[in-house]
């Protein structure tokens, strides 16, 4: 024992040495480690994959047959790629329960609200029109639930 | 209302509302490449850096004594038996010490415990008042909405980051969304993590003693969090944006192969800003919590301390008063009392 | 130095007036309120001569000057940065917090007080702050905003006041999410209190005592061996059974370590004879030592490195005296240390057997390393194997209930083995346990623990020991019970004083003592009383009906 060792406050003795090191790190270290490792995961596939969102056709034979200046949706396109689905909820609620199927766009033109009649006529691909950007951000609509995708029903009959 | 309080509480408004001007303004000034791309990687980088870092600076630090807070009976006599909360409460083995530690993180253990206590005045009582004790759940119910929403809704978030989206996503996009009302369809998860981080903002500011506790560095992250969320809430029902946009950013990121991505509403930047600085300043900050519980002495050791031996690596000689120099001093009355010694003179 | 006469004001004045309301200022504004009965005397200078600690001087709590060493500062600073290299716990503690404030209302210094700088979260605020202040980036360049403060002579004075209003009882670290553990701050704050010559009387006295005498009550071991051979004729006097034992002696199988308040004072003492007349009855073959004459551990209390220093007397005199393992009394503090500390600081104890009762055969698996059975676990066992032929009646006037002491219970876990012993030394239905939020690992302190026994500090401690007293007087009330048992010197020393205040009507009794009075030996004479010499229940009736039938028998 160390008689000059008084106690271990600095100023009077050597104090207690901790040597620098890494304490516990293998434990602590593997735990950061499949931290990371869980949460990155998802994102490993895709890793340096330029992955192009998807663009809707627009080439359908309905639109083709429209004169260029005709070609126009029900609302402008901005609002339609944002905020098409409260449109077709509203067309819905009016159709539904108000019996009404008058819609008026902008300019007063006026449309049948029908997602059926007028949105599928022209969009006639759904695969290519809706599928493809509802698939790309995981949403589900429950318009197919009623709704059948005609062209597909069509082509099956035939 | 103390200028302490004011200090501690419209600082940190102030600099989240700052930040949101910040995102405003940058975006209204087409800095889609700074808010969309560069700070995102900052803060990305900020964030797996500064969470090594203190990391390091923790394990810097050894751990010289067995401190486990033992919440129920130590392992003793064969006869004297523990059933499996009692094990877990005080955990012998590395594998209950594993269920301790999961018990803790997963469903916040220790805070299931909580209790309140009050001073009830009691005319009858000869004293005229009494404490009682009761179980007390809130701040449990709270706390543990408030991280599994979070959680939820970071999981949810996956869907702009992953192509094709794994199918949990999916599962977990249904049933949060289950209710079934408002287009697009509501998620819970984003109401209950709204509500549940109200409450542990309101019971800060509304109980006198939370109030008197609480430092800027507490409103900051709540504040910032709810931000967060009410962003995001506005995007999804109210201010929409064109949600494909969003994802090809989101996927550039994650792909490490960034690209700015026209025609993105300004509501989506703030976001992104209020998210990113959360990242940035969570390995800073009391968020440390979360990697913190981990190491916490008091709970993942074993309490084994008396049948398994354990070393303090800095430990040192002490000087103590020998038996030798004890019979120097008594010696002669020791003889005189009978007590044997030694050395007899 | 003069003690400044204290004056308590009574509980009916103190309970329904505790205020839990925040003071206007923010916390860093304000003071603390030195007032007669809540705070500790400095140490008297001799004691940190004895012991060789820094800056021994006479100061006054309530002057203004506390005549700090000059570099007190840096002092403090190093001693910061030092501890926070050598325990992850304290960094943790202090970067993890989120005051949540679980913890608030869970210390009873705060529940008896209402001083918001007694929650934990905010006692641990005040050391924080100064962390904040000089380790933290942020604290240095926003300051208060930041939550940090200048380190200044107020500070320290407000370390002081709230680090010894802790009795490091460990509740707040079962409540907190993290596992928080004021406790340990508490420790390693005093320890930077005491680096600069801050220390109080109450433990210091004590400290220095076992460090030069071997025990905190300072007897020579003259004076000790006469306490406890006083014990034995006590025994005798009332039982018909003389309990002799040695002192120091070697080659015996076992060294039994007491808490010195064990043969010091009422009621320990009568807990001290229930030890001797186990030990007897089953013909033990150990010794007691003057040296290492102390199982409780008051240097804790001030460093992690004094408690070391005083442990270390424990193995060393179990080397030197040759035994096989010790045996350790009832003791909260002691036996948190000799669970969580004894084997790191003095061990390896090699030189000890693995403990095995020689009665039962009982290996003692649990205390494999430190070699060292507490005397709960080693009667617990005694009773199960029947080898303790015992008469609970002798303790039918006693109606029980049972503190669990916070040493014993968060820092070690020992809940079963003395209800166990208690199921078998009362009679049935003589215990009742206290409110659930109130025991085992939710126990409530004795409001004293940690050094601060001290008459001076009287106010604080009563106040403390309130939620306490508060479920005793519960279970007084509703189940008549007239007892508190406790395994703890400290608790005997300081729960008469708390009870006498707030339940006048309920004693304090050891655990060992129940089984003193229990124990039935051969050849003893009749008991009519227990070891404290109080009518044991039907002996008045019984002598009448003894009387009764012999004068029956007369007239046939």
């Amino acid at each position: 024992m160390d008689d000059k060792y008084k106690n271990e406050f600095g100023v009077f003795a050597e104090r207690p040495k901790v040597e620098k090191k890494i304490y516990d790190g293998k434990y602590i270290f593997l735990g950061l480690i499949i931290f990371f490792a869980v949460v990155t995961s998802p994102l490993w596939q895709n890793l340096g994959k330029a992955i192009p969102a998807p663009v809707p056709k627009l080439d359908t034979p309905a639109i083709q047959k429209l004169a260029e200046k005709d070609r126009k949706c029900v609302q402008p396109l901005a609002f339609m790629r944002a905020n098409h689905m409260q449109l077709l909820d509203t067309w819905r609620t009016e159709v539904v329960r108000g019996g009404n199927r008058d819609f008026v766009g902008p300019g007063g033109v006026k449309y049948t609200a029908s997602l059926q009649n007028t949105c599928l006529d022209c969009h006639s691909n759904k695969a290519q029109f809706c599928d493809q950007c509802h698939n790309y951000v995981a949403v589900t609509p429950t318009c197919w639930g009623c709704h059948l995708d005609m062209t597909q029903k069509l082509a099956e009959a035939k | 209302m103390t200028d302490f309080f004011k200090l501690h509480f419209f600082v940190p408004l102030a600099a989240v509302l700052g930040l949101v001007v910040v995102a405003y303004v940058g975006v209204q000034a087409n800095l889609q490449l700074l808010f969309g791309v560069v700070v995102p990687y900052m803060a990305a980088l900020i964030f797996i850096e500064g969470m090594v870092y203190r990391l390091i600076q923790w394990t810097r630090s050894p751990v010289p004594f067995r401190i486990p807070t033992t919440a129920a009976q130590n392992k003793s006599l064969p006869w004297i038996e523990k059933n499996l909360g009692e094990k877990l409460d005080n955990p012998e083995t590395t594998k209950h010490v594993v269920g301790r530690m999961a018990l803790e993180v997963l469903a916040f253990r220790s805070l299931f415990r909580n209790t309140r206590t009050e001073l009830r005045q009691d005319p009858d009582h000869p004293e005229g008042a009494r404490l009682i004790h009761w179980s007390y759940k809130w701040l449990w119910l709270g706390a543990i909405a408030f991280h599994y929403a979070f959680l939820v809704v970071i999981l949810r978030h996956l869907r702009f980051f992953t192509e094709p989206v794994p199918g949990f996503v999916y599962l977990l996009d249904s049933v949060d969304g289950f209710l079934q009302f408002f287009v697009p369809v509501v998620y819970l998860s984003g109401l209950v993590l709204l509500v549940a981080a109200g409450y542990l903002l309101l019971r800060r500011i509304l109980r006198p003693e939370l109030r008197y506790i609480s430092l800027a560095a507490d409103y900051f992250p709540l504040f910032l969090i709810l931000s967060i969320a009410i962003t995001g809430i506005l995007m999804r029902y109210f201010y929409k944006v064109d949600i494909v946009a969003v994802k090809d950013l989101a996927l550039g990121l994650a792909t490490f192969k960034p690209k700015v991505v026209a025609g993105i509403g300004v509501i989506f930047y703030i976001h992104l800003f209020l998210v990113c600085v959360l990242f940035a300043y969570f390995p800073f900050s009391k968020l440390m919590h979360a990697p913190g519980v981990f190491l916490s002495p008091t709970r993942n050791l074993a309490c084994n301390s008396r049948w398994v031996r354990h070393v303090n690596p800095w430990n040192y000689p002490v000087k103590f008063h020998s038996y030798a120099e004890y019979e120097d001093k008594f010696r002669e009355a020791m003889i005189e009392a009978d007590i044997p010694v030694e050395k007899e003179s | 130095m003069a003690k400044a006469k204290v004056t308590v004001p009574t509980p009916a004045e103190i309970l329904p007036g505790i205020s839990y309301k925040t003071p206007e200022k923010g916390w860093m504004d304000v003071k603390p309120d030195f007032r007669p009965g809540t705070y500790c005397n400095p140490a008297n200078p001799k004691w940190l001569e004895w012991i060789g600690y820094p800056y021994p001087r006479a100061w006054h709590v309530t002057d203004e000057d506390w005549h700090l060493p000059s570099d007190w500062k840096e002092t403090i600073l190093q001693g910061m940065e030092d501890r926070l290299s050598r325990f992850r716990s304290l960094k943790l503690f202090f970067d993890i917090c989120v005051r949540c404030g679980a913890c608030a209302d869970k210390c009873h210094f705060f529940l008896g007080t209402g001083d918001p700088k007694n929650m934990p979260v905010l006692r641990a605020e005040l050391m924080r702050s100064v962390y904040k202040r000089y380790f933290k980036p942020a604290g240095r360049l926003l300051g208060q905003l930041a939550g940090a403060r200048d380190l200044t002579e107020d500070v320290i004075k407000e370390w002081f006041f709230y680090l010894y209003q802790c009795t490091e009882c460990r509740r707040c670290s079962l409540f907190c999410p993290y596992g928080i553990d004021m406790a340990e701050m508490t420790i390693l704050g005093r320890e930077l209190l005491s680096s600069i010559g801050i220390n109080i009387e109450w433990t210091l006295a004590s400290v220095a005592q076992c460090y030069d005498k071997g025990s905190h009550i300072g007897a020579t071991p003259q004076a000790m061996k006469d306490m406890i051979d006083f014990f034995a004729e006590e025994n005798e006097r009332v039982t018909g059974i003389y309990t002799p034992i040695t002192y120091n002696r070697k080659g015996a199988e076992i060294l039994f370590v007491a808490p010195s308040g064990d043969y010091f004072a009422d009621p320990g003492t009568y807990t001290f004879m229930g030890y001797m007349l186990l030990f007897t009855y089953l013909g033990l073959d150990y010794t007691i030592s003057t040296y290492a004459g102390e199982g409780g551990n008051f240097g804790f209390f001030m460093s992690h490195e004094m408690g070391k220093r005083l442990n270390a007397k424990i193995y060393a005199e179990a080397k030197r005296l040759g035994v096989k393992w010790i045996i350790g009394g009832e003791c909260g503090h002691m036996w948190r240390i000799l669970n969580q500390y004894m084997d790191t600081w003095n061990g390896p104890a090699d030189f000890l057997e693995m403990p095995v009762s020689p009665i039962t055969g009982t290996k003692f698996e649990n205390a494999a390393t430190t070699r060292m059975v507490h005397i709960s676990e080693f009667t617990a066992d005694l009773i199960k194997h029947g080898k303790l032929k015992l008469d609970p009646m002798r303790n039918a006037h006693i109606k029980l209930t049972f503190h669990d002491s916070c040493n014993t219970s968060r820092g070690m876990g020992i809940f079963e083995e003395p209800r166990y012993i208690i199921k078998n030394v009362l009679p049935e239905g003589h215990f009742v346990d206290m409110p659930p939020n109130t025991i085992r690992e939710k126990t409530f302190c004795c409001g004293s623990g940690s050094g601060f026994n001290a008459d001076e500090y009287l106010e604080t401690r009563l106040r403390g020991g309130l939620p306490r007293a508060n479920a005793v007087r519960y279970v007084h009330e509703k189940y008549g019970v007239n007892h508190l048992g406790c395994i703890c010197a400290i608790d005997r020393a300081v729960l008469p004083t708390l009870l006498g205040y707030w339940v006048p009507e309920v004693e304090v009794t050891g655990i060992s003592e129940l089984v003193g009075n229990a124990l039935v030996f051969d050849e003893e004479i009749e008991r009519t009383t227990d070891l404290r010499d109080r009518d044991l229940v039907g002996v008045g009736e019984a002598e009448e009906g003894v009387e009764a039938a012999e004068a029956a028998e007369e007239e046939e």
